[in-house]
């Protein structure tokens, strides 16, 4: 049974009466990888940075490790942050940043030796491969190389958990690929506990334990990787997470679900009977088989080429759905489908319903406006709090 | 202690050393010697009226030469290489490096009627002028000082245009002028209101140039508050008065450039 | 790209400058001159700096000066700096019309802000009874300088990452160490900027100090005024000639550190390029 170490009970946030979040209940669990997932202004932020200390909830307890902290200041708690951007001190070169949490303990009359200081400054600059930048201007250090400095410069405090805010935003891909791996490895070096906040799902589903769905200032789902995945609990997050055709069903019965008046099997039970509910697809467990052969047959209407594979919209009585296969299929033509019972996921139907899981609109620009989502979450309602 | 205590000493200071003499210019315009309320010190002020006219003709005056001057400067200043560009800006601002009563003084000199233009003058065989102790040395002592000003804000303003415009405008087949006219003239307007202000103001309230280079022949608003002040008029009521009547003209002046401006902040050529 | 301005650009370039400069010349070529004239030349001597050095209104004036503007500059500096920051941190429902007072001394005529000092000063002077001097006039100095050194540093603050304090913070610092540790260090070209800009600004007012001073105290600008009153001085060339020339030197000496400071900056990035 692992160890609760972070509790948020019930908190609240409200900037100027705008509800940032909403009777928030969350633990996080000790050396556990826990990311808080969703789009900009969803409260994600919010939540860390109550946890940090650096904003106050307007209601509701915080505890750790079974005590209410509400009101210790961010110097005293035993956690430390990777900021959005980093925030190194410019005015100070790398060993100097890193040390600076250690030097204040210093100052405050903690038995701590200059030697000490600077051997556990080398160590973690060793762990995050940064050895020999001792000296170096962090100006001059690449987007990747300050990564690495502000996750030692918190590191090396050895505090309990370690809040991460959107630390890979500013990076390009590649460097954002490698990283992922840089910081999987030191929470696992370190077995320090990780809370890590993103807008990016493949970075959440790659990197975490557990991961946290936010909208709204809600929580819409927690799980593993594979829960979320799979079994997404409403359409906003199977929308989010990974692309899906939802579509409008009604449960006949345990394992039977229909979809556009035919029925299929699936492996969800326990709905009334004739229960309206939403159906996920996901894109790539949709299976193109010959007109005679298919459960639905439908006219493809547009092709992207994705490498590995292909993205083709599919007009089914009107209704687009995404599906990825490897067979090309011209556009125009007509196919049938086959979904495995374990392709189809039911879900109730709620506030999202409706709004999300459609493609009618669809066009390969999707993929690249996708990447904009990326800006300080819920920015104004912050500053509104900043300046206080 | 939390940062935003840190305001408390300078709130205070402002309360006394901002606002309070303010509501003193308030108080002493609209009061007699006597502390009762009174308009008289408004009537007294029709009596100079030509004052105000001549300030505010000399001062837009000396602030349109500014633009005609400062504007090409600016604008081929844009255009050198950046090397060239950083040193003829240190020398437009150099001479603000020096007090600007020497600047003045220095006209003195060359304007008197025995002075160096009219040496130069009666050297080449053209007749003297008279110059020092008119309208027209007090407008050049206004240009000279306050060209800078002008200049740099224009500058700065042309600087910040983004380049790319003007090569999207000559792509898209616009000749040079054209360019000029439509896409860097409109969009160097802020730097010209910000320089009409940082010039107009200045020399609208000046008393220094009038009475070095006009000699006491020429009075302008800022002579007729250092003299109700400071000098053998003494009457500090009247002198609020003026000095009321002059802000709220250049705050209503102030305005009208802004709003053309589009609220653009003021830029400072320090 | 457009055209390099060519022959008459360079030309009318040049003819401004010598605008800007003829006047300078002649004052600086004519506080050598052998006689008393400021526009026939009679002979170089260097009687007017001798003269300029023995005369004690004159020094009294520049030790005036010098002691207000250091005073009023550091003053305006350190009151500044915690303004700026104090600013920094207010709801800006709050922070707006405090800067508009602010800005009060820095939009209006100087003559306005003088007279409006020297109304207070009289006022409050007559009810504690002290006389118009050197601490009023400092005072003067300080209210005009606080309004540019927070211009200055204000850019500075917004340029600051957000989080910076919180970071700080986050690492063991109260609120005042992050801002003796981090926020101070971090503005510091800023407050030196605004010190500079106070010194100069207070070295070079003459109208406010004019209304602030009272009969007894003077300023270098106000005693120069004084003295194109009386009569013709060749003293005061040679005075602009000192003055310009150390303004000239501080300034080329500025200017030689920033272009070394750049080159610095240039082949750190240059270093940067490498990295990647």
């Amino acid at each position: 049974m692992p160890k609760e170490l972070i509790r948020l009970l019930d908190c609240s946030m409200a900037f100027d009466g705008e509800v940032v979040l909403n009777n928030l209940n969350l633990y996080i669990n000790d050396k556990e990888f826990l990311t808080l997932l969703g789009p900009s202004g969803c409260g994600k932020t919010t939540t860390l940075r109550i946890i940090g200390g650096f904003q106050r909830q307007s209601s509701g307890d915080v505890f750790f490790d079974g005590v209410r902290i509400n009101d210790v200041p961010p110097h005293k708690r035993m956690v430390n942050t990777v900021f959005q951007k980093y925030a190194l001190f410019t005015h100070l070169n790398v060993f100097e940043n890193v040390a600076f949490g250690l030097k204040l303990k210093r100052e405050e009359g903690k038995k701590l030796s200059k030697n000490e200081i600077t051997s556990r400054v080398s160590e973690m600059l060793d762990i995050v491969s940064l050895n020999g930048f001792e000296k170096r201007d962090v100006s001059s250090l690449s987007g990747g190389q300050q990564q690495r400095v502000a996750i030692a410069r918190a590191l090396v405090n050895q505090p309990k958990v370690l809040l991460l805010d959107e630390p890979l935003g500013a990076l390009d891909m590649r460097l954002r690929k490698d990283m992922q791996n840089e910081l999987k490895r030191i929470q696992q070096a370190t077995g320090i506990t990780f809370v890590y906040v993103t807008h990016d799902q493949e970075e959440a589903l790659a990197m975490s334990d557990t991961v946290v769905v936010m909208e709204k200032g809600v929580i819409q789902q927690i799980g593993t990787p594979e829960d979320i995945y799979n079994e997404p609990k409403n359409a906003f997050v199977a929308d989010f997470i990974g692309e899906s055709n939802i579509v409008d069903g009604c449960m006949h019965s345990d394992g039977v679900v229909e979809i556009f008046g035919r029925k299929f099997a699936c492996l969800d039970r326990g709905f009334a009977p004739m229960e309206p509910v939403d159906v996920v697809i996901r894109p790539e467990d949709v299976d193109i088989v010959d007109v005679k052969d298919g459960m639905l047959t439908g006219t493809v209407t547009n092709i992207t080429f994705k490498g590995m594979l292909y993205d083709i919209i599919v007009d089914f009585k009107g209704f687009k759905w995404l599906i990825q296969t490897t067979d090309l299929s011209p556009v125009g033509s007509k196919i049938g489908i086959k979904i495995d019972p374990d392709g189809i996921h039911i879900m109730k139907k709620g506030e999202f319903s409706g709004m999300f899981g459609d493609y009618s609109s669809y066009s390969a620009e999707y993929d690249d406006i996708s990447d904009v989502e990326y800006e300080p979450d819920g920015a104004d309602s912050e500053a509104a709090a900043y300046e206080t | 202690m939390k940062p935003k205590h840190f305001t408390i000493p300078y709130i205070g200071w402002m309360a006394v050393f901002v606002v309070t003499p303010i509501i003193l210019i308030f108080v002493y315009a609209f009061t007699t010697a006597a502390g009762e309320f009174t308009l008289a010190n408004f009537a007294r002020i029709a009596a100079f009226r030509s004052v105000f006219v001549n300030s505010f003709r000399l001062a837009l005056i000396a602030t349109l030469i500014c633009i005609v001057i400062g504007y090409p400067v600016a604008y081929i200043l844009s255009r050198e290489v950046m090397r060239v560009q950083r040193l003829i800006i240190m020398l437009v601002m150099l001479p603000l490096w020096m007090n600007f009563l020497l600047r003045t003084y220095a006209w003195m000199s060359i304007l008197e009627n025995t002075g160096l233009l009219n040496r130069f003058l009666a050297f080449v065989g053209l007749p003297t002028l008279r110059i020092i102790n008119t309208q027209v040395a007090v407008v050049i002592g206004m240009v000279y000082n306050f060209l800078p000003f002008m200049i740099l804000p224009i500058y700065s303003v042309i600087m910040k245009i983004d380049k790319s415009l003007l090569e999207s405008a000559r792509d898209l087949g616009a000749p040079p002028l054209a360019v000029f006219s439509k896409v860097v003239f409109p969009l160097s307007l802020p730097g010209v209101l910000s320089g009409m202000t940082m010039v107009f103001v200045p020399a609208v309230s000046t008393f220094v140039i009038t009475q070095l280079l006009g000699g006491g022949m020429v009075i302008l608003l800022g002579d007729l508050i250092e003299m109700q002040f400071l000098g053998a008029a003494f009457n500090p009521h009247v002198g609020s008065a003026v000095a009321l009547v002059m802000m709220f003209i250049v705050i209503v002046f102030m305005y009208v450039m802004n709003k053309f401006g589009g609220g653009e902040e003021r830029a400072v050529g320090l | 790209m457009t055209k390099k301005p060519g022959f008459f650009g360079r030309f009318y370039i040049a003819f401004i400058l010598f605008f800007l400069y003829a006047p300078i010349f002649v004052l600086i070529v004519f506080s050598f001159n052998s006689t008393r004239s400021r526009s026939v030349w009679s002979g170089f001597s260097l009687d007017w700096y001798r003269q300029l050095f023995s005369n004690s209104a004159i020094l009294d004036a520049f030790y005036t000066t010098i002691a207000i503007a250091l005073l009023s500059a550091i003053i305006a500096t350190a009151a500044g700096t915690f303004a700026a920051v104090g600013f920094h941190h207010t709801r800006r429902k709050f922070r707006t019309p405090l800067m508009q007072v602010n800005n009060i001394p820095m939009m209006n005529a100087d003559i306005v802000t003088g007279v409006s000092l020297c109304l207070l000063f009289v006022a409050l002077g007559s009810a504690l009874r002290f006389r118009l001097g050197f601490g009023t006039l400092l005072i003067a100095h300080i209210t005009f300088n606080i309004p540019y050194v927070i211009l200055c540093i204000m850019p500075k603050l917004r340029q600051l990452d957000r989080n910076l304090v919180d970071a700080a913070c986050d690492l063991g610092c109260t609120w005042m160490q992050a801002f003796r540790k981090v926020i101070l260090p971090e503005i510091r070209p800023g407050i030196i900027n605004g010190l500079i800009i106070a010194f100069t600004l207070s070295i070079d007012d003459f109208v406010i100090s004019y209304f602030t001073a009272g009969g007894n105290v003077m300023t270098l600008p106000m005693q120069i005024f004084a003295m194109t009153r009386r009569r013709v001085s060749p003293e005061i060339n040679a005075l602009s000639s000192i003055l310009f020339m150390s303004v000239l030197t501080l300034l080329i000496i500025l200017n030689v550190r920033e272009i070394k400071h750049e080159d610095k900056m240039k082949k750190r990035a240059d270093n940067l390029k490498e990295v990647n």
